[in-house]
């Protein structure tokens, strides 16, 4: 955020400033035509807005375009979604946001346990398993899906929401961003805690861990909208449509009669209001994760 | 580093909490520690990643029915090499992984730099950027039904009234290779552009300034500039989008998935090697086969990979 703001203020001045006509002339060129883009981007979602007050079953023949048709279903879709024959969504909804909120708890707190041992510790094997969390970071969940979905059930976990998180708590790219950022946190501070008695662990808990706040804050943002997205593993894992998550519901409401698609239009667009406020409330730090993350190379 | 000495402890006069007896003394051990700290990783790798990769190759070399499996060596690995369909999915793959890595480096890095350049409105830029990563925040089922909804093969559909608008017919989007591709992309397109500009822009922003006061006392110009010095300084960020475009591209399912309603698609238009490893594993239960397609992947990947982190120098860096 610092980085955006102080940038901001030296466009400000440069602006008032500068009196030439061409730097002006070519300041307005690339703000319109930034405009430009970011509206092209938007268009999908102002798509999708227009859909939740169509007809489903014009929407699946004739798709979705720009036009706000109110004579079609006006508010028919939004009344659906809050009747009683919205069947599970609510429930789906809810099984996101209590399976993401546990996902993202518990991946960021064993990461960082996981983490610490990596920054501030010398051991035997450690140059080796750190180079596997490398390896991990980067094997593509979808090429070992089929064992790892043979594994969770010989544990009893088929149909659960505990296989949605169970294999990932371990986040290699999470502890790959704590490692990093734990490795600027001074040692003296762990030294400290010795000299007063405080445990191993103690020191972890009480002395690393509220360090790491703005870490956690970014991480939390990542794991959350993984999470929140997640749609092979779980689509593999459920059965019962009870316990679907929410873009499992959501793709079960594709069928090739279009009776559903009022539901599954206005399903889609509710579903993304609570990743946006979730980016509103964090937007920094959702930039300055992506900062932390992209400067790791 | 860290580690002070028992003398050094004793010598500060107070407990040496290491030489307490019994279960406590672990937890001020710090011989012990690190182990119990990495103990979580080491258990999620074997039980999760380990003993099923395990599982999986020893599976490629098996012919599994229900209840049964029968040993025939390779013979997975050759049905492969004949399979028209594998080397359909295969080409699909590539072709939209290498699509995808021709678009989605050049584009964001040409917007970031728009972005980090000192012309325009500051205002505007952030709007820019709050709008460009919007996208990447809804899920790829959400994507996949817009997309789906919007190359819809009727001429009231967005693209198809696009094309109208410059004279065009309607076009059956998800029905043949070429345009089938054109609506995976755009997803990917959509999708990535924020992100991958975010990715540059955070790289451009951590290039010294003096560097670029060195290449204007020399005189060069801007191209030159960009081309000798931002690039190069940036250059392990784009070795970072490129792993990232290279690995999405080989394992983009879930798109596919979405645009086509499930795991198939006429003349197999949409099918990916993750798709048709969901297909065969999944929809037909043939396991063994399933997983000699899972190994193969795995290998392309690995390799991929290694070379690509050890030609930038990133083990050597990391595991001082």
């Amino acid at each position: 955020m610092s980085a955006i703001s102080s940038s901001g203020t030296a466009g400000q001045t440069l602006r008032e400033d500068d009196p030439n006509r061409l730097f002006r002339g070519r300041s307005l060129a690339m703000s319109a035509a930034l405009i430009v883009i970011a509206i092209i981007a938007l268009i999908p979602l102002w798509a999708i807005f227009a859909g939740t007050f169509q007809d489903g079953i014009r929407l699946m023949r004739e798709g979705l375009n720009l036009s706000i048709d109110f004579e079609q279903a006006g508010f028919y879709n939004y009344r659906l979604l809050f009747s009683a024959e919205s069947g599970n969504y609510f429930r789906w909804f809810g099984n996101s946001l209590m399976v993401t909120g546990i996902q993202t708890v518990l991946t960021l707190f064993i990461s960082a346990f996981v983490a610490y041992g990596f920054a501030k510790y010398e051991f035997r094997f450690k140059s080796s398993l750190f180079v596997l969390v490398i390896v991990l970071m980067t094997v593509p969940l979808e090429m070992m899906m089929l064992p790892l979905f043979q594994q969770t059930n010989a544990m009893g976990l088929q149909n659960t929401h505990v296989a949605l998180f169970l294999p990932f708590l371990a986040s290699a790219i999470t502890i790959f961003f704590f490692r990093q950022y734990l490795a600027g946190i001074p040692t003296e501070i762990i030294e400290a805690g010795r000299v007063d008695g405080v445990s191993e662990f103690g020191i972890f808990f009480r002395l690393v861990l509220p360090l790491m706040k703005p870490a956690m804050a970014a991480m939390a943002i990542l794991n959350g909208m993984m999470a929140w997205n997640a749609f092979l593993w779980p689509l593999l894992v459920l059965r019962s449509n009870e316990l679907f998550t929410l873009p499992i519901g959501l793709s079960s409401l594709l069928s090739p009669y279009g009776n559903n698609y009022n539901l599954l239009i206005i399903g889609a667009f509710f579903s993304l209001f609570p990743i946006l406020i979730l980016f509103l409330l964090f937007q920094r730090f959702f930039i300055s994760g992506m900062t932390a993350g992209a400067v790791k190379g | 580093m860290s580690t002070i000495t028992e003398h050094e402890r004793s010598r500060t006069g107070r407990r040496a909490p290491a030489r307490r007896g019994g279960l406590k003394s672990v937890f001020f051990s710090q011989k012990a520690a690190p182990y119990i700290f990495v103990l979580p990783f080491i258990v999620t790798f074997l039980v999760f990643w380990g003993f099923p990769i395990a599982r999986s190759v020893a599976m490629s070399f098996e012919h599994i029915v229900p209840g049964r499996s029968y040993f025939v060596g390779l013979g997975n690995f050759e049905r492969m090499f004949g399979d028209r369909i594998f080397w359909v999915a295969v080409t699909n793959s590539l072709r939209y992984m290498l699509v995808t890595l021709v678009l989605l480096i050049p584009i964001p890095l040409t917007l970031a730099v728009l972005v980090n350049s000192k012309i325009g409105s500051p205002r505007i830029k952030s709007f820019f950027k709050a709008a460009m990563f919007v996208p990447a925040l809804t899920s790829v089922v959400v994507a996949g039904i817009i997309f789906r909804l919007i190359f819809s093969e009727s001429s009231t559909a967005l693209m198809n009234q696009a094309l109208g608008l410059i004279g065009l017919d309607p076009v059956r989007w998800l029905r043949s290779g070429g345009t089938a591709l054109v609506a995976l992309v755009a997803i990917a397109l959509w999708r990535w552009t924020g992100v991958n500009m975010m990715y540059f822009l955070a790289a451009l922003q951590s290039v010294p300034q003096e560097y670029y006061e060195a290449a204007e006392l020399d005189g060069a110009g801007r191209f030159k500039t960009f081309i000798h010095v931002t690039l190069p300084s940036i250059r392990p960020t784009i070795v970072f989008v490129t792993t990232i475009s290279i690995f999405g591209g080989l394992a983009m399912f879930v798109e596919a998935f979405m645009l086509w309603g499930g795991a198939s698609s006429p003349n197999n238009v949409g099918l990916t090697i993750v798709g048709y490893l969901y297909s065969l594993g999944v929809q037909r239960g043939d396991m063994g086969y399933a997983s000699a397609v899972g190994v193969v992947l795995l290998l392309a990947v690995l390799i991929i990979n290694f070379t690509q982190l050890t030609l930038t120098g990133f083990f050597k860096k990391d595991n001082r």
